[in-house]
């Protein structure tokens, strides 16, 4: 565990006082010329430097996203400087850096807005707050909209619904088309385009791995359930994060994805060209990428022939897919119309339950008290059922239906108000481990206070990047990286599949009706 | 007719014009941009009378800030309501006391309510201030123009408190002015220095309203994170230059 200083972290949370540059060290590394070229972005000559006419560039690009994308257009003129989002980020929150806080984040594009495109900025910048686009400002924006992790805390409670996310997705698309990408996202996005998955995990590779995973679930539970990868005529392309294939406690989930549809009789497949939820695209603002890999979905379903398309656990994979795959990917007239396309596996599962075709026996959770962590593209960017809100209730009646030991954190930390793990919007890479740690804080701090006051063991979460984030960083505050599970992996220690385990009777079911 | 007089008039009709024509412009700006992709922040509307029942708690309500933080809440709730009172009761200046709506306007009620909004007023742009200044995280954000914005809102609220209480104006006559106005019947402006300085104040707030950060009051029902319905699943949301990508066939 290399070295960082860890925030402290307190009973009831405290609002820093600010201070100037705290962070201002902080930038992930810029991606060079391959992966630059690899995205069709272009490079600057010598690195480290801009492309000629970057200014120019930067300028025109501003006032093609500007009559492209209302939200920028509007959040730029709107904001009347009321302070009320500026304690809401958990980058401000763990690291004091006033360039952390929401609006601030936003200023640094508003500022040359402003400069360039406005009355008052072309004729009076001093007034307004209005500054010339120099070398300088880029360089502060490649790193402070490189500290949001696009979460949309700040937009719940900005009187506008001003949403920081917005800003920081515009304004690293632009970067990167004058030669500041970032490395880690543009690294990543060419693997998917070209192999399939984030991991550049080619189909030889793959088969291997779920073949490996049949044997040993076999060897577990003495049911052959099965994980099949591009299935033709299979009713249910299942569309996972690849870090479901490997990473722990990731690996856990999707064998409670393999186990739910074993139970549920239905016919389902991985695709290998499809082999990832994830979509990069959202975070570096960029709507072609996003759109084509999207569309890699729509060739998978077609080639195989599916009815349903569900997506695994993952934060921002949900939020692409339930509000954008429509959009970039659609029409979906060649799927059964009478399921929700795409639909959550939580939605699956949760329908399972409520018709109670899973045999489950919640005692085998017993060893845990669990509590739930919203990831924000789930809270604040989508919804897993049919009511407003129900992102919220359906993954905790899951839980519930699984475990008999659950407590919430605090409610300020819950629900849309939920903190953001720390590593979300492509910040989980190693050059960002400072911020990461600091940007943890919040999480840390709820789940500190609520394993204190009610004996919480361990957090559960439905997205890939959060579970990452937090085997990472649990260790830093003093806690352990096994603390934090997947939800279907409490699904799969509870589930009892047909001839599973026949010697092992229960001896404890008693206090099942408890939840 | 007094050159002060003629001043004045031709100040009103160009920053009348200024605020109308500037408004429009704004909002056609927006309409013309398009919103490519669904925003909407969640847990939202799946109804349009839900969009506008959230519309609603945040326009009269300001449900977001009351949750983020309850000072300024207090302070600007005092402060909005205040100026719709005030609104109210400006409008007896306006409207003929032969019109219908009338008696709606000069009653006990607005008239007092919008009396005593001056003084709330006062107190919820104090406290804004104060908040400004005092609380370093706001100071970090706040350019010149944040605090001249609140000093001249207080400069209008004062001068025309002190109509009230200090120095009367000749009603009559301002309401002749005004009414001059809208039938291109021009007639003097009484030439009291605070009345002039509320004029001008308020004048001069109608011509910066659509450059600066005022057009929060309009661009508010712009945002797609609050104006969006929460059906992406059900219904297909493609824009313009959405539509014009998928001329590469791979959408069919
Ligand atoms: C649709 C009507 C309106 C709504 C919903 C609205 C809402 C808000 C909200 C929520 C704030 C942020 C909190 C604060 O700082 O006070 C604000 C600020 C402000 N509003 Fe409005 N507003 C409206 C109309 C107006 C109008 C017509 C004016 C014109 C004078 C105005 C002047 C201001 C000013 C000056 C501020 C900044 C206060 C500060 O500096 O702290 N608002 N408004
Ligand atoms: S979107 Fe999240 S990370 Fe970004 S500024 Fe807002 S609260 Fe902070
Ligand atoms: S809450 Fe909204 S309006 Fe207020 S400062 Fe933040 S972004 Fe601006």
């Amino acid at each position: 565990m290399a070295d960082y200083e860890v925030p402290e972290t307190h009973e009831f949370p405290i609002i820093p006082s600010i201070m100037e540059g705290a962070m201002a060290h902080s930038s992930p590394f810029v991606a060079g010329e391959e992966f630059q070229s690899d995205m069709g972005f272009p490079s600057p000559e010598e690195p480290g430097q801009l492309i000629d006419g970057w200014h120019e560039k930067f300028l025109e690009l501003m006032k093609d996203k500007l009559s492209k994308y209302r939200s920028l257009q509007v959040f730029m003129d709107i904001c009347v400087k009321c302070g009320a989002c500026t304690d809401k980020c958990h980058y401000f929150i763990g690291t004091a850096d006033p360039k952390n806080m929401p609006v601030a984040r936003q200023d640094l594009l508003r500022k040359v807005y402003r400069r360039y495109f406005t009355f008052a900025g072309k004729y009076f910048p001093k007034l307004v707050g209005a500054v010339d686009l120099t070398e300088d400002v880029i360089h502060q924006m490649y790193s402070y909209y490189h500290q949001c992790s696009e979460c949309r805390r700040c937009a719940v409670f900005c009187p506008f619904g001003i949403d920081t996310a917005e800003v920081t997705m515009a304004a690293r698309d632009m970067l990167a088309q004058i030669g500041m990408g970032q490395k880690y996202s543009n690294q990543i996005i060419p693997k998917v385009h070209k192999i399939g998955n984030n991991l550049g995990l080619p189909e030889p590779a793959l088969a291997d791995t779920l073949e490996g995973l049949e044997e040993e679930v076999e060897d577990d539970i003495g049911v052959k359930v099965r994980f099949p990868l591009d299935e033709k005529g299979a009713e249910i392309l299942m569309v996972t994060p690849s870090a479901d294939f490997f990473a722990e406690p990731h690996i856990d989930g999707l064998i409670g994805y393999g186990k739910v549809f074993h139970a549920a009789g239905v016919t389902w497949t991985l695709s290998s060209k499809a082999s990832e939820a994830a979509n990069f695209g959202l975070f570096i603002g960029n709507y072609e990428h996003m759109r084509q890999i999207s569309l890699r979905i729509r060739d998978a379903a077609k080639e195989l022939g599916v009815k349903r398309i569900i997506f695994g656990e993952c934060g921002h994979a949900w939020r692409v897919a339930y509000n954008h795959l429509n959009t970039l990917a659609g029409p979906w007239d060649f799927l059964d119309q009478n399921y929700p396309i795409p639909q959550h596996i939580l939605e699956f599962t949760k329908d399972c339950l409520d018709r109670g075709i899973l045999n489950i026996d919640k005692s085998e959770n017993d060893h845990m008290t669990l509590t739930f962590h919203d990831s924000c593209n789930i809270a604040r960017a989508s919804r897993i059922g049919d009511t407003p809100g129900s992102q919220f209730t359906t993954p905790r009646e899951v839980i519930q239906a699984v475990c008999n030991n659950y407590h919430d954190m605090s409610q300020d930390t819950i629900f849309d108000q939920t903190f953001c793990c720390g590593g979300g919007g492509g910040l989980l890479t190693d050059d960002l481990m400072e911020l990461r740690i600091k940007g943890a804080l919040p999480r840390m701090e709820a789940l500190k206070n609520v394993s204190k006051d009610h004996g919480v063991t361990h957090m559960a979460a439905i997205c890939a990047i959060c579970k990452s984030q937090f085997t990472k960083v649990l260790p830093y505050y003093g806690m352990t990286m096994d603390q934090i599970v997947s939800v279907h992996q409490l699904v799969s220690n509870a589930i009892i599949l047909e001839g599973q385990g026949e010697e092992a009777e229960d001896s404890d079911d008693t206090d099942d009706e408890a939840a | 007719m007094n050159t002060l007089s003629i001043l004045y008039i031709f100040l009103f009709y160009v920053a009348m014009i200024a605020l109308v024509a500037g408004i429009i412009n704004k909002l056609l700006q927006y309409k013309r941009v398009p919103a490519p992709l669904k925003i909407a922040v969640t847990p939202a509307p799946l109804t349009k009378p839900g969009v506008v029942y959230r519309f609603f708690t945040e326009v009269v309500l300001f449900n977001s800030l009351f949750r983020a933080t309850k000072w300024t809440w207090i302070f600007s709730f005092l402060f909005h309501a205040s100026l719709l009172l005030a609104f109210f009761r400006h409008l007896r200046y306006v409207i003929s006391p032969d019109s219908f709506i009338w008696p709606l306007v000069n009653n006990l009620v607005v008239q007092s309510f919008g009396h005593y909004a001056g003084f709330t007023m006062l107190i919820g742009l104090l406290g804004l201030l104060a908040r400004r200044i005092f609380v370093d995280r706001v100071r970090y954000i706040s350019s010149p123009s944040d605090y001249l914005m609140l000093l001249l809102i207080l400069g209008i609220a004062g001068s025309g408190l002190s109509i009230v209480y200090v120095s009367h104006t000749d009603i009559v006559q301002l309401k002749a002015f005004i009414m001059g106005l809208f039938y291109f019947d021009w007639q003097n402006l009484p030439s009291d220095t605070l009345l002039l300085a509320h004029v001008t104040m308020v004048l001069f707030l109608a011509l910066i309203f659509p450059v600066s950060k005022l057009l929060h009051a309009p661009g508010l029902f712009m945002a797609p994170t609050r104006y969006q319905l929460d059906n992406p699943r059900e219904k297909r949301h493609l824009s313009e230059w959405g539509a014009e990508l998928e001329k590469d066939g791979r959408n069919s």
